[in-house]
């Protein structure tokens, strides 16, 4: 295990002012394949948004290679839920996938054959590249997803943060998108996925993130994922939680900022 | 209206009217380029709440200059609009009132103190009012050298700013979240969007007035959506569609001196965002029903190729002559079906016709022994491994040997190892 390449310190973060994280701390080791599970509303895609910088916590903070994020955009790629853009907008795959190329190039820089190629290679290893001329409103969901992938493997980054990349996927694409993962993971990469999927934890992660509101339990996949870790998750005191956010929410009490 | 005002018009000689030809069209360009994002970020009615938020700027503007100063009437112009929006999200943020909510409230708002401030400005007994009324309805054919100068100069930087940052709208216009993901300053781009808006709406009044501000905006990028599905031809179409009706609208009000400039140029927005509608190829109306019609034909056709293959299939004769009833006979169809399919198939040289009597082609025989396959072929996909009973198969097969293309065709029968008879114990033709 390589040194940490996440840290997260006493992070809490509130959502239309009912806190949704509550005193989250971890670290994730580098070069492994990390899994963020948790029932529904639990703060999974919060807790990926805060990471990346998007959503701002109340209080604590996310270090990425021991230093503040900002510094390491290049380096990270994000991949939003597939229902977060409107898929009728006038573009077709590979103009998606080229978007990739804006986190090493900017917005302003031409983009040339050369980042066509780049992109294009990474449609292919999604098995997208039939599709590159396609406009993107006529893509089934799992097409969608694996134009969403390409797009951050053009960015080439070394930390994937993947928002439940397997909703609405059908099985076969589910399983090409997890080798295609576990092979990055094979070449030095690190990926971090919001996952629902309690049958397949074991076969795709080495490493997990239990959470409700709170964190449960982290660690490797075959230490944590145990029956007490799930029943405290998914049944467990930690709800409490829940009912105490309602309550800050309903009262307007303040969240402490940090 | 006579000819020669129309050569007059074209000749581009008359300069005053120039001035407002060329006036029209930047501005009709501008606020299409500048609206499509506003289209594609599904904030249609931004332009309206704007538009009318704009009129106590103008009021302001014309009170501290004391004349129709553009200068001063589109500053504070701009400033009123970015107001309105900053108003706006700041409800939408603080409270629990939803985007529609928060719009309506702030337009009425903004526009009833405009209301308020123009009555003051009417009542001042200032010779220069008369006109300030007009930023309510437009009024492009007042347009001066000097008014062109810098509304064309406001248009031309405003233009180049969406060239300059094209990437980087079209990126907040899609995914904002992933431009933060990267470390882009996304937040800058929607406010220089928003910026760019509200001027475009500032100088885009001068034509057609608070009112019908929105349609500037919003028509062209509608129409233009439907004939592309690409970013950049979008904003190029939608911006012809601006200057086209820029310049009709300035031509129906020279050659029809009591016309106003602006509805009309409204009016051709909407008739090339209908024709937009109705005519685009693959997403237009007419386009659905010609498609649904052609396959309505080809079905008809087929079915009819089929028929006689089947008529012949017993004897192996297929070079039989038949009339329409032993057609019909054979497989119902009314008998307009029968006679536009039989006419069609003979333009196609899939069947001959003698005397009422009509046969096959040796190029109809391989396409009603195509049909015939693929309709066998598929029942016995169905029986084999979608375990679906043989009297139940019969109906699917009848629709879906209509689509299943030569590539499909070769695998499926590659799948079921060429089998040689179907499930109702038929035998399955091959070449």
């Amino acid at each position: 295990m390589g040194k940490p390449i996440v840290e997260v310190h006493d992070l809490t973060v509130s959502y239309d002012k009912k806190p949704v994280l509550w005193d989250i701390d971890f670290e994730l080791p580098s070069g492994q394949l990390i899994g963020i599970i948790g029932p529904n509303g639990a703060g999974k895609s919060t807790l990926l948004k805060t990471i990346m910088g998007l959503v701002e916590p109340n209080s604590g903070f996310v270090k990425t290679w021991g230093e503040k994020i900002e510094s390491f955009k290049k380096r990270i790629a994000y991949v939003p839920q597939r229902e977060s853009v409107d898929w009728d907008f006038p573009a077709s795959v590979l103009d998606i996938a080229v978007m990739g190329r804006y986190s090493h190039k900017g917005v302003f820089a031409r983009i040339n054959n050369d980042d066509r190629d780049k992109a294009f290679e990474s449609l292919k290893k999604v098995r997208m590249h039939d599709f590159s001329n396609r406009q993107i409103s006529q893509l089934s969901g799992g097409q969608q997803q694996r134009t969403f992938l390409a797009r951050a493997l053009t960015q080439d980054a070394d930390l994937y943060l993947m928002d439940e990349p397997f909703a609405g996927v059908d099985i076969t694409t589910e399983k090409e998108i997890i080798s295609l993962l576990k092979e990055l993971v094979s070449k030095g990469k690190t990926i971090v996925v919001v996952h629902h999927d309690l049958q397949t934890v074991n076969d795709y992660f080495d490493h997990i993130l239990m959470i409700n509101t709170a964190l449960v339990a982290e660690g490797p996949t075959s230490e944590v994922f145990n029956e007490t870790n799930l029943k405290d998750t998914y049944q467990g005191k930690v709800s409490f939680l829940n009912t105490i956010g309602d309550v800050i929410k309903e009262q307007n009490f303040p969240v402490r900022k940090g | 209206m006579d000819l020669q005002d129309i050569t007059t018009f074209f000749s581009f000689s008359n300069h005053s009217l120039n001035v407002v030809i060329l006036g029209t069209v930047l501005l009709g360009i501008t606020t299409a380029v500048v609206g499509c994002f506003s289209f594609l970020q599904k904030r249609a009615l931004i332009g309206d709440a704007i538009s009318h938020s704009i009129l106590p700027g103008v009021c302001v503007g014309f009170m501290l200059s004391g004349s129709k100063n553009p200068v001063y009437l589109i500053s504070f112009s701009v400033l009123s609009g970015l107001l309105s929006v900053y108003f706006m999200d700041f409800i939408k943020r603080k409270s629990k009132l939803k985007n529609d909510t928060a719009l309506a409230v702030t337009l009425t708002f903004f526009f009833g103190v405009g209301l308020m401030l123009l009555s003051v400005i009417q009542n001042s007994g200032n010779a220069a009012q008369s006109g300030v009324d007009q930023f309510l309805f437009g009024q492009a054919a007042a347009m001066l050298e000097s008014d062109l100068i810098i509304y064309g100069t406001v248009c031309l930087i405003t233009l180049s700013i969406v060239i300059i940052f094209f990437k980087a709208f079209s990126l907040v216009s899609f995914d904002v979240n992933f431009g933060k993901s990267i470390g882009l300053p996304v937040r800058l781009y929607q406010f220089l969007l928003t910026t760019i808006t509200v001027i475009a709406v500032a100088v885009g009044i001068q034509t057609v007035g608070v009112v019908l501000m929105a349609a500037m905006l919003i028509t062209p990028a509608s129409g233009a959506r439907f004939w592309t599905n690409n970013m950049r031809k979008m904003v190029l179409i939608a911006g012809v569609f601006g200057g086209l009706s820029g310049v009709f609208g300035a031509f129906i009000s020279f050659i029809l001196p009591n016309m106003p400039t602006g509805p009309w140029v409204i009016v051709c927005l909407s008739a090339l965002t209908t024709i937009s509608i109705l005519f685009a190829p693959n997403r237009g109306i007419l386009y659905g029903i010609k498609t649904k019609k052609n396959w309505n034909d080809k079905l008809n056709k087929e079915n009819i190729l089929k028929a006689f293959y089947h008529i012949g299939e017993p004897e192996q004769d297929f070079e039989k002559s038949l009339s329409q009833n032993d057609v019909i006979f054979k497989r119902y169809f009314t008998s307009k079906q029968l006679s536009r399919g039989l006419k069609q198939l003979k333009k196609e040289n899939k069947l001959t016709e003698i005397n009422g009597k009509w046969t096959l082609t040796l190029s109809g025989l391989k396409e009603g022994k195509r049909l015939a396959k693929i309709h066998r072929l598929w029942e016995i996909y169905l029986t084999k491994y979608l375990n679906i009973a043989p009297d139940h198969v019969h109906d699917d097969a009848e629709s879906i040997e209509h689509v299943i293309t030569p590539e499909l065709e070769k695998e499926l029968e590659k799948m079921l190892g060429y089998p040689e008879k179907d499930p109702h114990e038929k035998e399955i033709p091959y070449e």
